[in-house]
């Protein structure tokens, strides 16, 4: 029955659960407790956010720290929460290369049309 | 079918040694950024393009989506509990938590029901001018994606109180949660550039 | 843990199929095999209905001011043309060589997720017969297969909402076609089949699944949002309500210019495969055609522009565009050189799938710089909206993939039907269709250079135009008449053929070919275990110290035979629910045109489709 390990369909499901292998892939996901110190920071920084967008500086400025604050929740999201961070890099290869490559491609379309131009 | 036993699993032979379930969700996930980028894209180049009102300064209650922010962020903490609990075999607390997510969910989902009927009320529709237009595509097909979500969190409840899940519950959890974050790191995105970013009203 | 936990006994209202043979195991198959067999028995028929379209509009332009057919009608005829060749045959070609092969080359019993294979399979055919039904429900797609706005989203009938759906949900087939032998390739190679011993067919599966990851959503939005200015009255592109139409136009082509390479890079795996076994010598740097097909992949996301050089974007981003567009040309002129390395001071052996590779190439350089002058801004220029363009990418896209495509279809012929295809009716077919091709779309150079535009329903006599016009329309002819030869070869051949006296028929140097033909279900009886590049030909020769080939004596390249053996090897079981849940899908559809009630319907089809699916274990008890 070795043969059937060749199939793998949901099979993420059934070949994980191998002992050794999860538990050497997992212990290392973050503690329940570490978890919630980043909602917390999560919370915060929304909260920051807010703030910000009432506050009267200048556009560009407040453009620019709205941004960095959505970037670093984003980043613990997914550095944390969906463990890029502690996973095997290859995962990390394929969500930059759409991530990135959303970002770029799209930032020349609007720079084409010159959306920020005024 | 022995195979899917607790301790007699074989180790999945790949290439790679990582599962394919994960390798594909995380392509998916690549490849929904280019989704997503293409309707932010069309929402940006659109900003202060419309030509009659309201405009979105108008209409914005920004406490009130900050709370739908604030529930869906919540959300994600509560998947990620749910996986905790998943790895330590604790299978009913982990489905409390996943109850707690598709619940934050649909209340996030329900916060933006609410959101849509009263801009409407307030004269913004779907075809009233560009921002209605880019606006309620842009949220509709996130708030598309949390329903699908939440449909995938009750059926994981449902499948794993059956026991129609396979032994290793937390994986088919980790799944789902990566899914569910991705929607929720959309909305980070969405919540900044949609509402905080300030839109002034288009002179002329 | 008791077993009882994780494994629940099946339940459900349909009983779940097992069948493997039979008319109806073809609805519920997940074998990799079977579903490769059935994208290409689909996308044929495409092919032979896109070619009936072609027909048409080749009869239309036969002479001037030809009333044949009306503008209305050629509008439509050429759009289903378009849609037809690039979205129902040429990709579902290529993914049935994909599925049928990449299993088999990289040495595995199926792909990553044998049910979503059969649900895009599913999904793709059901889009194509939603995107068909258009014809009966009001008329097809009438705006060119870029649908460019506001001519799209304003036009009264129906065919271009047909459009947005039908690509749309085509779209998604890809899609899940897409992640599902990108996994495959990344996670279930043999043992030993590195990345870098794999076939370059199977390397240009992957980039071309890789482009279609990440270029398929970009059209998704850009459909949805004319979905939705057409179906709702939204303003996306819209210039009265200050919409771009130009937004449109830049999301198209975003996707559909990596959507080329889509198209062009199987049939350049499927030349790299050919020309080696036939020219009896290793491809002439394999490295160079691997990275010059990733380079292709990533470059071909740099070059949308230089679609819309004439619409004003001002010189500086026509200048970049432009020098990308030219960059392109370096690895693909790579491959080129790569082939001819590969030919020079080979054993050559013109048998039909030589003579349609080498044809291939050929006429890919004449379309390859045709292209080169469009990168030329002044020159695009004058030709852009020409019969030249229309040359070019007929060039690239017919000469370049469809040759390659059937270059293929003779050459595995014999490991999928176990049976060769008549070389003499091979031969036949190859010459008159590349005299066909060359009288066809030769002269649509010249009419292009001399002024005849596009998509026009007919042209005056006083043009000068109908001499090379008439040329054009034998040519078209001519190539309808190749295809009627292969139908008789591959008809012929089914009915009187007797099976294979060698399973390797072309000495070729791949892992598909050590299996018997047609492969078992189960494809390899032991998982082959592999050590170089061209693993099976390593297998069956050694080189004596003065570089000669000797044949390794028997034993080493011997296959079992199929028989008995396979019974201990487990496959995923059939399953209804693939099918099901891809019904939902074009149900939505025709919902969103005529009644919410069926969206809702087709939505719980789907839903239901794909809980059944999550419920039901791979492999049955």
């Amino acid at each position: 029955m070795r043969q059937l390990d060749e199939f793998h369909e949901e099979a993420g499901a059934r070949g994980m659960s191998d002992p050794s292998e999860v538990g050497h892939a997992r212990h290392i996901h973050p503690s329940a407790k570490e978890y919630v110190r980043i909602g917390v920071i999560l919370v915060i920084l929304t909260a920051l956010e807010v703030w910000v967008s009432y506050s009267s500086l200048p556009h560009g400025l407040l453009i620019g720290i709205l941004f960095f604050l959505a970037f670093v929740k984003f980043g613990l999201v997914v550095l944390w929460f969906m463990h890029l961070r502690f996973d095997d890099a290859r995962y990390s290869r394929f969500f930059i290369m759409g991530f990135a490559g959303a970002c770029i491609l799209f930032l020349v379309v609007l720079l084409l049309f010159k959306a920020f131009a005024g | 079918m022995a195979d899917t036993t607790a301790h007699a699993a074989p180790v999945e032979h790949t290439s790679t040694g990582l599962p394919s379930t994960k390798l594909a969700m995380w392509l998916f996930l690549a490849s929904e950024c280019l989704l997503f980028g293409a309707l932010i894209t069309t929402y940006v180049l659109y900003r202060g393009a419309s030509t009659t009102g309201p405009y979105p300064s108008e209409i914005f209650d920004i406490r009130y989506t900050s709370v739908s922010s604030f529930v869906l962020l919540a959300s994600s903490l509560t998947m990620v509990l749910s996986l905790t609990a998943a790895e330590k075999r604790d299978f009913a607390r982990m489905r409390l938590w996943l109850v707690a997510t598709a619940l934050l969910g649909m209340t996030f989902v329900g916060g933006q029901v609410y959101e849509f009927t009263s801009f409407y009320h307030e004269g913004l529709s779907l075809t009233t001018n560009l921002f209605g237009t880019t606006f309620y595509v842009l949220t509709g097909f996130h708030g598309v994606h949390v329903t699908v979500g939440i449909l995938m969190l009750l059926s994981l409840v449902g499948m794993s109180w059956a026991g129609r899940l396979p032994d290793d519950q937390a994986f088919p959890v980790e799944m789902v949660g990566l899914y569910w974050h991705f929607v929720d790191i959309v909305w980070i995105v969405i919540f900044t550039v949609v509402y905080l970013i300030p839109q002034a009203k288009p002179a002329g | 843990m008791a077993t009882a936990a994780s494994v629940p006994a099946p339940r459900g209202i349909i009983r779940r199929p097992t069948a493997t043979t039979g008319w109806l195991s073809w609805f519920t198959t997940i074998d990799h095999k079977k579903i490769g067999l059935l994208y290409g028995f689909s996308a044929f028929a495409f092919f032979i209905i896109g070619g009936l379209e072609a027909l048409l509009i080749r009869a239309q332009l036969a002479k001037p001011d030809n009333t044949l057919l009306n503008a209305d009608q050629y509008n439509q005829i050429f759009t289903m043309h378009g849609l037809t060749m690039i979205f129902l045959f040429v990709m579902p070609m290529s993914a049935a060589f994909f599925n049928y092969m990449i299993p088999l080359m990289i040495g595995a019993r199926d792909v990553a997720f044998p049910r979503l294979n059969a649900f895009s399979y599913w999904v793709f055919l059901l889009g194509g017969l939603f995107l068909y039904s258009s014809w009966f429900l009001g008329g097809a797609p009438n705006g060119g297969w870029f649908g460019y706005p506001p001519n799209s989203t304003t036009d009264p009938t129906i065919g271009m909402t047909f459009y947005a759906l039908g690509l749309i949900i085509t779209g998604l087939a890809s899609s899940a076609g897409a992640i599902n032998l990108a996994v495959t390739v990344v996670n279930m190679r043999a043992p030993g089949m590195t990345l870098f011993r794999m076939p370059v067919f199977v390397w240009m599966g992957l980039v071309v699944q890789f482009l279609l990851v990440f270029a398929l959503p970009i059209i998704t939005v850009a459909l949805f949002e004319m979905l939705f200015d057409r179906r709702w009255g939204t303003h996306f592109f819209d210039p009265t309500a200050g919409g771009r139409p130009l937004l449109w136009q830049n999301l198209f082509w975003l996707f559909a210019h990596p959507e080329v390479y889509i198209l062009i890079l199987p049939a350049f795996g499927i030349i790299s495969e050919i020309l080696p076994v036939f020219s009896r010598k290793p491809l002439f740097g394999y490295q160079f055609v691997v990275f010059s097909g990733i380079a292709i992949g990533f470059i071909g996301f740099g070059v949308w522009a230089h679609h819309m050089f004439a619409v004003g974007l001002g010189p500086v981003a026509n200048t970049a565009f432009g020098i990308t567009t030219a960059i392109i040309a370096v690895p693909t002129g790579i491959k080129i050189f790569n082939w001819m390395g590969t030919m020079y001071g080979g054993d050559i052996h013109f048998d039909t799938p030589m003579l349609m590779a080498v044809g291939a190439v050929a006429m890919f350089v004449i379309g390859g710089l045709s292209g080169v002058t469009h990168a030329v801004v002044p020159s695009d220029y004058q030709q852009t909206d020409t019969y030249y363009v229309v040359a070019h990418f007929h060039y690239v896209l017919f000469g370049g993939a469809v040759f390659g495509l059937f270059g293929g279809v003779f050459y595995w012929w014999p490991k999928i039907f176990a049976r060769q295809l008549d070389e003499r009716w091979g031969k036949v077919q190859f010459w008159i269709m590349l005299i066909g091709f060359n009288l066809t779309f030769g002269p649509m150079h010249i009419l292009g250079l001399g002024g005849m535009i596009r998509r026009e329903y007919t042209y005056p006599a006083s043009l000068g135009l109908t001499f090379w016009n008439q040329v054009s329309t034998v040519g078209a002819y001519l190539i309808a008449l190749s295809t009627l030869v292969f139908v008789v070869n591959a008809v012929k051949t089914q009915r009187t053929a007797k099976g294979l006296a060698n399973e390797d028929p072309w000495d070729a140097r791949t892992l598909e070919w050590t299996t018997s033909c047609p492969p078992p279900v189960y494809n390899f009886e032991e998982i082959p275990v592999v050590h170089s590049i061209d693993e099976f030909w390593h297998r069956k020769y050694a080189e004596d110290k003065e570089g000669r080939l000797i044949r390794v004596p028997a034993g080493a390249s011997d296959h079992a035979a199929a028989d008995g053996h396979g019974g201990a090897i487990h496959l995923p079981t059939p399953s209804f629910w693939p099918l099901i849940a891809a019904v939902g899908l074009p149900t939505i559809a025709y919902g969103v045109l005529y009644s919410w009630w069926l969206v809702g319907a087709g939505a719980l089809v789907t839903v239901i489709g794909f809980m059944g699916w999550a419920m039901e274990p791979p492999v049955a008890e």
